[in-house]
C-alpha cells in the first residue's frame, strides 16, 4: 500500500465481525440462535441491523418486539454513533467477534435515540455532514450541492458504495491551496469516562505561525491527558478506526482520508487499565 | 475460479513481418483449445477449427487447475491465452503438428493434465468451417467477454485477427456449442495486427499504423459491439505493437518496448482518458483474471507479473520477475513415466508426499535448432511421479538446489484438496496461517514475497542476494541461492501446503536461460490478498518493506514518513485482525448490482434540440432493508466529447410514453424535471424494446419505493392525452395545511389500459371511459398492458380496445373563375392540414396517434362538426382562419371540411365493460372513510347526453346492476355528486342544474334546478366535492359556487377562480385539483398540466395558490378516492376544524396518523 486512497478505501471497507445475541429476557417461541454479521465500521448500527431484525422476529411473537436495541455489556448502544467508534471506544480491546445483545424492549430512552425509520439515520447523517462543512467551508461546498448530490452521499453509505460517495465526497474534501487546509477540523473526541458525550471545539488544521497542526497538537489542547509524555507510563489508546495513529500525523491528512463519510475525525480515548506487563 | 498460467516460448521467433522494434510474428494456424467446467473441448487449426468433448471435472472439484510450461526449440512462435471457466484459445504454428514430435509431447502434457484434473481424455475436433471461407489464415485470437452476460450460460467472445489484418468475431459460441457458429467480419478502420478482449466488455486491438483501436457498444444485447473509437498511440512517434487488456485495465506495449498504463478504462469509459507511462521494457503483455498483468521483459526475456495490483490501484506496483525454469533442460527421457516427473520442481512439506503432480511435462525435443543449447540435465530429478519414496529427499539438500517453478496458490490447494477432500477449496486457497511470519509482511492486495527471486525486476534490490537464474551473471547468484533455498527449505519444512516453494535445480546452464516469446495468464486469478510464493526467498521482513517502498511508483517524500507508514502498517493489521478470520461472515449490507444496457435516442438537452444516438444504463443494486434500488445512465456525446447524465430510480416520479406518431417514445421525470417541465425524453428502436424497459423501469421504480400490488382505495388516477392511466397512492401530508406534500414529488405508476375518463370514490369503486364511450369498471387488479410478472396481476386482467377518429380538414378558397379550388393563395394554409392548419395533413401521409393504432376505416367526410356543414361537408367562412358556418354566404371566400378516419387499439388491463351503454361522463358518490352507505350511487351521461342513474353497485359489485334513466328537457354533458348525494349537471347548453331530493332512499332524486352559467360562458364540466362545488367552462376558466349550504345547496353565485384550466376533480375533502394548460416551467411551457390547490380549508375552501405537479400531456385527473385525512398540525390560528365545516370531520382512522 503506497497510496493514500488506499487508506480511504481501507477506511470504508473497515468491517467488525459481529454476534448478535438475543437478550435472554425476551420472550421467545424457541431458542434464538445467534446471528454473525460483518459491520460496515463507517456505518450505523440501525442501517445494516436489518437481517438481525428479521433473523430474531422469526422466533417472537409480534407483540413482544418493540423498537429493536443494542446493548453492549450493559451499555446500550448508541446508533447515531458509528459502529466503528462504537467498537472502538466500548470493546476494542476485546476477543472477537463483538458479542452484541439485541434487545426488544424496555427501550433505554434516556440513552438512546429512536431510530423509527431509515429517514432518520439519513437526517442525522446529513446534518452531521452539513455541520462538518459548516467547520470546513463554512457551508459553501453543501450548500452548492443539488438534492441529488446529497442523495448519493447517503446512498454510496447505505448501499455501501465507495465510488458513488467519494465521487461527491471528494468535493467536501477539498480547500484552497494557499489555506493549506480546511478552515476548521470537524473532530470529535469520545471517552468512555465522562458523561459529556465527546469533545467538539473549533481547532484549525494550520497555526497562526502556518505550520500544520498535528493529532498531538490537537490532543494537548483537547485532552492533554491523552498524551504520554516521555518517561511515563502510555495511559490512553488514542484510537481512529481502530488504529492508533502517530501523534506527529498532520491534522489535515487525518481529516480528509480518516473522517468517517459523516466527515467527522472521531477520536477515540480509551484508557489503558491494568496492563499487567507495563 | 480457474487458475491457469500459459507461458509459452520461443528462443527463435519467426519474423514474418517486420514492424517498428519488434519483429512481429503470425502465426499460420490457428489452434484454439477449450477446456471448459463442462470439459468441452475445442481447437483451431490451420484455420479449421476443432472441437471436441470430455468428461466433467472430478465432481465438486469446480476448479480448473494447471499450468502450460513449454520451451518450444523448434517452433517459431506459440501464443496461448487461457481464460476464466477453464476456457483457453491458443494459436500455433506447426503446420504439421501431429507429425511434429515435440508438439506431441505436449499434447500428451495436456492431456496428461486434463487427465489429471478432469479424469477425462479431450480430443481435438474440427470445427465445421464451411459457412464462411475465410481467405487468410489466422494470426492471433483473443477470448473473453464473459463477464457481460451469463445466459447463454458459457457465453464467450472470441475475437480473431488474420494475416490480412482483419478481425473476425465468432458468434455463437455457449456452452453446448463451444465451438461457435460462424465467423463475422468485424468492419475496421485500419489493418490489425493484435486483438485483445477481456472478460467484461474491453476489447482493444493495435492496428498496423500504430494506433489503437477500442470496440464501443458491447454489451450483454450485442457481444459484439458496434463501432471503433480510435486511439492514438501512447507515444507520438512510436506506434503500439501489443495491447492486453483485462476487466477495467489497458496494457499496452509500444514499439520502442515501453510499457503504457491506460487510466480512466471502465465499461462506461472503454477507450479511458490518457496514458500513464510504466517502468520497464517488454515485449509483450497480458492481462489475468482480475486485472493482474503478466509480461515478457524484452532484454531478459524473463516472464514478469506486476505486483500489487489491486481494484483500487490497477497499475500496480512494480515487475516481479518469475523464475521460470525451462522444462527442456532437464530431462531426456521420452514420454515415460520419466517425462512425466517434475522439471526440477518439487512439492516441500506435505504436499511432497503427494506431488504426483508436474504441471510441467518435459519436451523430449533436446535438439536446440537455434543453437541455445539446453543440455540434459546430468542429475536425474527426483522423479515424484513414480517414485514417492523421494519425498525422503530431504528439500533442504544442498547440494540440490532446485529450479524454481512457478505456481499458484491454487494449484496447491487444488492438490490438497485432492488429498484431503473434506477440505474445503476456502480453507487452503488462501494464505494459510502457517505461513511464517517473517515472510507474510501483511499488506492488502501486496505480494510482499520478497523479490530477491526477480533477477531483473526493476527493483535496485541487487546485490548478491539476487539469485537469477535468468540473469547472465550466475556466478555470484548461485551461492546466494544455496543460501536462498536453504532458507526456504526449513520455512518450507515449517509451512503447511501453500508454501509450495520454488526451489532449483543444480546443474543449470549457467549461460542459459529461456527464452520466452509468450505469456498468457488469462485463465490466473491472483487473489490480491494471497501470497504468491512464486518469489519466496527468506529474506527479512524489514527489507522487503523497504524494497517494496522504494520499488513504487508513486513515492514521495511525505509517503515516506513514519507517521504514514505507522497508518498503512496499521490498517493492514486492523484487516488482518478484524476481518481476515471472519470472512466468512455475511456482509451486512449486499452488494448486488444487475445492469442493463441498451441503445436509445434521446431528445437532447441542448439546442437545436433533435434525437441523438445515446447508451441507456439501468444499474440496479439491492439496499440494505431488501428494497432495491439503481440509478439510470444515459451516456452520450456532446461535441466528441462523452459524458453522460443520471437519474436516480427513487427520485424518479413517473414514466410516462409519449404520443408520437413515428418513434416509441417515452418520459422521465424527476420533481426536478417536472419544475423544469423538461423531462428526459427516450425514444426506442422498437415498440417492444419500449415497453420492456418501461416495465421493467417501472417495476425498479415501484421496487425502489416500495409499492407493489393493485391501487389503494385511496389511490389518484389519471389519464394522459394518449390514453394512459396512471395512479399515485397520495402521501398522508398530500393535504395537509400548511405544508402539504409537494405535487412534484408525487410518484405515479401506470396501469394498464386506455381510457378517456376515469372516475374512483374512497371504496375502490373505479369506473373508466374509453375514447368509443364505452364503460369500463376497474377489476382491482393492476398490470396488463406491456407489464408481465409480478407487475400485473393475473386473474383480473382483461383485453380492452378502443376506438377512436383522426381528423383532417380539407381547405379551399373560391376564385371568380373556377369557383372553389384547391389552390389557395401562396399566403394560404396547407389545402390539407390539421385543425390548426399549420401542419399539413394529406390522407395519405396522416398516420394512427401512435404505432400501437391501427386503422380500421377507411377516409369518410365527418358532418357532426360543431357549427353544423352543408351536404357536402363543408363549413364556409370569410377567411382562414375564422369561424366556420354551415351554409355560403357572398362574403365567404374559404370553405373547409372535416374528414375522419377510425383506428383502434387492443391492450390489456383491469377492466371489464360495462355495456351496453356508452357514456360521456360518470360520476360516483365520495365516500367519507367511515362511510357505512352499502349501495352507491353512481351517475352517468350517455354519449346521447341522457343522465342515468347506475343501481346496485357496491364495493363488491362495482359494476352494479341497471340503470335507470332520469329524465331531462335538454341532452347532459357533465355531471358530479357531492359527499352528501348533492348532483350537479352541466346541460349541453352549458347551463348548470342541480337535481333536487337525492337521497339514499330517492337515488334518483325528484326535479332538476337550473342554475344558470356565468355570465356570457358556457359550463362544459362540473366536479362537488364534500360541499365546494366548481365548474369548468369552455373558455378554461374555473369557477367556485358561492353560497351553497345545507339549506340552500343550489348556491348564490358563480367566483371566478383561475383561467387556464381543462378538468377539474374536487375530492372528499374538497380538495381542489384540475388539469391546467399553459404551466411555465423553468425549461419550458406545459399543457395538460395536475395542478394542487392550496389552502384549501373548511374556512376558505377556494383556496390560495395553485402547486404544480406532473404535466404536461395529461387529460383528467379524479382525487375522489382520498379521503386520506391530512396529519392535523396544532396551530393556534386554527379553529376547532369541528366547527368549521356543516358535515363531521371524520377520524383519521385511514392512515393513524394525528397528533
Amino acid at each position: 500500500m503506497a497510496d493514500d486512497k488506499d487508506v480511504l478505501r481501507d477506511v470504508w471497507f473497515g468491517r467488525i465481525p459481529t454476534c448478535f445475541t438475543l437478550n435472554q429476557d425476551e420472550v421467545t417461541e424457541r431458542e434464538a440462535e445467534p446471528y454473525y454479521l460483518l459491520l460496515p465500521r463507517v456505518s450505523y448500527l440501525t442501517l445494516v441491523t436489518d437481517k438481525v431484525k428479521k433473523h430474531f422476529l422469526k422466533v417472537m411473537r409480534a407483540e413482544d418486539v418493540e423498537e429493536m436495541w443494542f446493548e453492549y455489556e450493559g451499555t446500550p448502544l448508541k446508533w447515531h454513533y458509528p459502529i466503528g467508534v462504537l467498537f472502538d471506544l466500548h470493546a476494542s480491546n476485546n476477543v472477537l467477534p463483538w458479542s452484541i445483545t439485541v434487545h426488544f424492549k424496555n427501550f433505554p430512552d434516556h440513552d438512546l435515540l429512536h431510530c423509527p425509520s431509515n429517514s432518520v439515520i439519513e437526517a442525522h447523517f446529513m446534518s452531521s455532514i452539513k455541520e462538518a462543512d459548516a467547520l470546513k467551508h463554512k457551508s459553501q461546498v453543501v450548500n452548492d450541492m443539488q438534492k441529488k448530490d446529497h442523495k448519493q452521499l447517503w446512498m454510496g453509505l447505505q448501499n455501501d458504495k465507495f465510488d458513488q460517495f467519494w465521487a461527491m465526497n471528494r468535493k467536501l474534501m477539498e480547500y484552497p491551496t494557499e489555506d493549506g487546509g480546511f478552515r476548521y477540523i470537524p473532530f470529535r473526541i469520545y471517552q468512555t469516562m465522562s458523561d459529556r458525550p465527546f469533545i467538539q471545539k473549533l481547532f484549525r488544521p494550520v497555526s497562526p505561525e502556518g505550520s500544520a497542526h498535528s493529532l498531538g497538537d490537537l490532543l494537548k489542547e483537547m485532552y492533554p491527558d491523552a498524551i504520554t509524555n516521555d518517561g511515563e507510563q502510555k495511559r490512553y489508546q488514542v484510537v481512529i478506526h481502530g488504529i492508533e495513529p502517530l501523534l506527529e500525523t498532520p491534522l489535515q491528512w487525518l481529516s480528509e482520508h480518516l473522517s468517517h463519510p459523516d466527515n467527522f475525525l472521531h477520536i477515540c480515548v480509551i484508557p489503558l487499565t491494568h496492563q499487567p506487563a507495563g | 475460479m480457474s487458475t491457469r498460467l500459459t507461458f509459452l516460448s520461443a528462443t527463435r521467433r519467426r519474423p514474418t513481418r517486420i514492424k517498428g522494434g519488434i519483429p512481429l510474428t503470425v502465426s499460420q494456424s490457428v489452434c484454439c483449445r477449450a477446456t471448459a467446467g463442462s470439459g468441452v473441448t475445442s481447437q483451431v487449426c490451420n484455420t479449421n477449427l476443432w472441437t471436441a468433448s470430455s468428461s466433467p471435472p472430478a465432481a465438486g472439484s469446480g476448479r480448473a487447475t494447471g499450468m502450460w510450461m513449454k520451451t518450444l526449440r523448434e517452433s517459431p512462435q506459440r501464443k496461448g491465452c487461457l481464460c476464466s471457466q477453464g476456457w483457453s484459445y491458443a494459436i500455433d504454428f506447426p503446420a504439421t503438428y501431429t507429425k511434429d514430435k515435440k508438439w506431441n509431447s505436449c499434447v500428451r502434457r495436456r492431456r496428461w493434465l486434463r487427465y489429471r484434473r478432469y479424469k477425462a481424455m479431450d480430443t481435438w475436433a474440427k470445427i465445421p468451417s464451411q459457412q464462411t471461407t475465410l481467405p487468410d489464415p489466422f494470426s492471433d485470437i483473443s477470448c473473453g467477454g464473459w463477464e457481460i452476460s451469463e445466459e447463454p450460460r458459457g457465453r464467450l467472445s472470441l475475437w480473431a485477427v488474420s494475416l490480412q489484418g482483419k478481425v473476425w468475431f465468432r458468434d455463437g459460441i455457449y456452452h453446448h456449442n463451444p465451438e461457435g457458429s460462424l465467423w463475422e467480419e468485424v468492419f475496421l478502420p485500419g489493418e490489425v495486427i493484435q486483438i485483445s478482449c477481456g472478460p467484461g466488455d474491453l476489447v482493444w486491438a493495435v492496428l498496423w499504423e500504430g494506433q489503437l483501436i477500442v470496440r464501443e457498444g458491447i454489451s450483454r444485447d450485442c457481444p459484439k459491439g458496434s463501432s471503433w473509437a480510435v486511439v492514438e498511440s501512447p507515444s507520438p512517434d512510436v506506434g503500439a505493437i501489443h495491447v492486453a487488456v483485462g476487466i477495467n485495465v489497458v496494457w499496452a506495449v509500444t514499439k520502442d518496448n515501453k510499457v503504457w498504463f491506460r487510466r480512466g478504462v471502465n465499461s462506461h469509459n472503454p477507450c479511458g482518458s490518457g496514458w500513464i507511462g510504466m517502468v520497464g521494457e517488454m515485449i509483450t503483455i497480458n492481462v489475468g483474471l482480475n486485472d493482474q498483468v503478466w509480461a515478457i521483459n524484452c532484454e531478459d526475456r524473463a516472464v514478469y507479473f506486476r505486483q500489487g495490483v489491486t481494484s483500487s490501484e490497477l497499475s500496480g506496483k512494480t515487475w516481479k520477475a518469475i523464475t521460470v525454469p525451462r522444462d527442456g533442460d532437464r530431462s531426456h527421457s521420452s514420454a515415460s513415466a520419466n517425462s512425466l516427473q517434475s522439471a526440477g520442481c518439487y512439492f516441500c512439506g506435505e504436499v511432497r508426499a503427494q506431488s504426483v503432480v508436474s504441471d510441467a511435462e518435459s519436451d523430449t525435443e533436446k535438439g536446440s535448432a537455434d543453437g541455445a543449447s539446453c543440455h540434459a540435465t546430468s542429475t536425474s530429478p527426483e522423479s515424484f511421479v513414480d517414485a514417492p519414496t523421494d519425498s525422503s529427499n530431504p528439500p533442504t539438500d544442498p547440494p540440490k538446489p532446485r529450479i524454481p517453478k512457478v505456481t499458484s496458490d491454487s494449484f496447491i490447494s487444488e492438490l490438497v484438496s485432492d488429498r484431503e477432500p473434506g477440505k474445503s477449496s476456502r480453507d487452503t486457497g488462501s494464505a494459510p496461517p502457517a505461513v511464517p511470519e517473517e515472510e507474510s509482511i501483511p499488506g492488502e492486495g501486496e505480494v510482499k514475497a520478497p523479490c530477491a527471486g526477480s533477477a531483473l525486476s526493476p527493483s535496485q534490490s541487487g546485490g548478491p542476494l539476487d539469485p537469477q537464474w535468468s540473469n547472465v551473471d550466475l556466478e555470484e547468484a548461485q551461492q546466494a541461492q544455496t543460501v536462498a533455498v536453504q532458507d526456504t527449505a526449513d520455512t518450507c519444512s515449517l509451512s503447511s501446503v501453500a508454501t509450495y516453494t520454488l526451489a532449483m535445480e543444480d546443474p543449470y546452464g549457467a549461460d542459459e536461460h529461456p527464452l520466452w516469446a509468450w505469456v498468457s495468464g488469462g485463465g490466473c486469478s491472483v487473489d490480491s490478498h494471497s501470497q504468491l510464493n512464486w518469489f519466496n526467498f527468506s529474506m527479512n521482513s524489514s527489507s522487503l518493506v523497504s524494497s517494496v517502498q522504494s520499488m513504487s511508483l508513486s513515492v514521495s517524500p511525505a509517503q515516506t514518513a513514519a507517521w504514514r507508514r505507522q497508518i498503512f502498517e496499521q490498517l493492514s493489521e486492523r484487516t488482518k485482525r478484524e476481518m481476515d478470520n471472519f470472512r466468512h461472515y455475511e456482509q451486512a449490507v449486499e452488494q448486488s448490482v444487475w445492469v442493463k444496457k441498451g441503445t436509445m435516442q434521446w431528445w437532447r438537452d441542448w439546442k437545436p434540440h433533435k434525437w441523438i444516438d445515446v447508451h441507456f444504463a439501468l444499474e440496479q443494486f439491492s439496499g440494505p432493508d431488501g428494497n432495491k434500488d439503481g440509478i439510470l445512465f444515459i451516456y452520450y456525446n456532446y461535441y466528441e466529447e462523452k459524458k453522460y447524465l443520471h437519474a436516480f430510480i427513487n427520485e424518479v416520479t413517473i414514466l410516462v410514453p409519449v404520443l408520437n406518431d413515428s418513434k416509441h417514445t417515452f418520459a422521465i421525470y424527476t420533481p426536478e424535471r417536472t419544475k423544469q417541465r423538461w423531462p428526459i425524453r427516450l425514444a426506442a428502436a422498437t415498440e417492444l424494446e419500449m415497453h420492456d424497459w418501461l416495465a421493467l423501469l417501472s417495476v425498479s421504480c415501484c421496487d425502489s419505493r416500495g409499492i407493489h400490488g393493485p391501487p389503494s382505495k385511496q389511490a389518484i388516477w389519471s389519464i394522459t392525452c394518449k390514453g394512459d392511466i396512471f395512479i399515485s397512492e397520495p402521501s398522508p401530508g398530500l393535504e395537509a395545511m400548511p405544508y402539504p406534500t409537494p405535487c412534484d414529488q408525487m410518484f405515479w405508476r401506470q396501469v394498464g389500459g386506455h381510457l378517456r375518463v376515469v372516475e374512483c370514490n374512497s371504496v375502490g369503486i373505479v369506473w373508466g371511459i374509453g375514447y368509443d364511450h364505452t364503460a369500463w369498471v376497474h377489476t382491482g387488479g393492476y398490470g396488463g398492458g406491456f407489464f408481465q410478472g409480478l407487475a400485473s396481476s393475473t386473474d383480473n386482467i382483461y383485453t380492452q380496445t378502443d376506438v377512436k377518429s383522426v381528423y383532417i380538414y380539407e381547405n379551399q378558397r373560391w376564385n371568380p373563375v373556377t369557383g372553389y379550388t384547391n389552390r389557395g393563395l401562396p399566403t394560404d394554409r396547407y389545402m390539407w392540414s390539421d385543425a390548426s392548419g399549420l401542419h399539413e395533413c394529406t390522407k395519405t401521409n396522416t398516420k394512427p396517434p401512435s404505432p400501437q393504432w391501427t386503422w380500421v376505416s377507411d377516409w369518410a367526410i365527418d358532418y357532426s362538426v360543431s357549427g353544423g356543414t352543408d351536404r357536402e361537408g363543408w363549413q364556409f367562412a370569410a377567411d382562414f382562419p375564422a369561424s366556420y358556418h354551415g351554409y355560403k354566404t357572398m362574403k365567404d371566400f374559404v370553405r373547409r371540411r372535416r374528414w375522419a378516419r377510425k383506428c383502434k387499439l387492443t391492450t390489456t388491463g383491469p377492466w371489464q365493460e360495462i355495456p351496453p351503454i356508452p357514456l360521456s361522463d360518470v360520476t360516483i358518490l365520495p365516500c367519507t372513510a367511515q362511510s357505512s352507505v352499502d349501495v352507491i350511487p353512481v351517475w352517468a351521461i350517455s354519449n346521447k347526453g341522457d343522465v342515468l342513474c347506475r343501481l346496485g353497485v357496491t364495493a363488491l359489485t362495482p359494476a352494479g346492476s341497471s340503470w335507470l334513466h332520469v329524465g331531462t328537457d335538454q341532452p347532459f354533458k357533465s355531471i358530479s355528486i357531492g359527499a352528501a348525494s348533492q348532483v350537479w349537471a352541466i346541460a349541453r347548453d352549458g347551463s348548470a342544474f342541480y337535481r333536487g331530493s337525492v337521497s339514499a332512499r330517492s337515488p334518483a332524486g325528484d326535479c332538476w334546478y337550473h342554475i344558470p352559467s356565468p355570465a356570457k360562458q358556457k359550463l362544459k364540466q362540473v366536479s362537488v366535492g364534500r360541499t365546494s362545488v366548481y365548474t369548468v367552462d369552455e373558455n378554461g376558466n374555473l369557477w367556485y359556487r358561492q353560497g351553497v349550504t345545507p339549506s340552500y345547496p343550489q348556491g348564490s353565485s358563480w367566483e371566478h377562480i383561475s383561467n387556464n384550466v381543462r378538468k377539474v376533480s374536487v375530492g372528499p375533502l374538497d380538495q381542489v385539483w384540475i388539469i391546467a394548460d399553459k404551466v411555465q416551467g423553468s425549461h419550458s411551457l406545459s399543457c395538460g398540466t395536475v395542478c394542487h390547490r392550496l389552502g384549501v380549508q373548511p374556512v376558505e375552501p377556494k383556496g390560495q395558490s395553485w402547486d404544480y405537479g406532473i404535466g404536461g400531456g395529461w387529460d383528467h385527473i379524479t382525487v375522489r378516492g382520498n379521503s386520506v385525512e391530512p396529519p392535523r398540525l396544532r396551530l393556534p390560528s386554527l379553529t376547532d376544524p369541528s366547527s368549521r365545516s356543516p358535515v363531521p370531520v371524520r377520524n383519521t382512522e385511514v392512515n393513524g396518523v394525528g397528533n
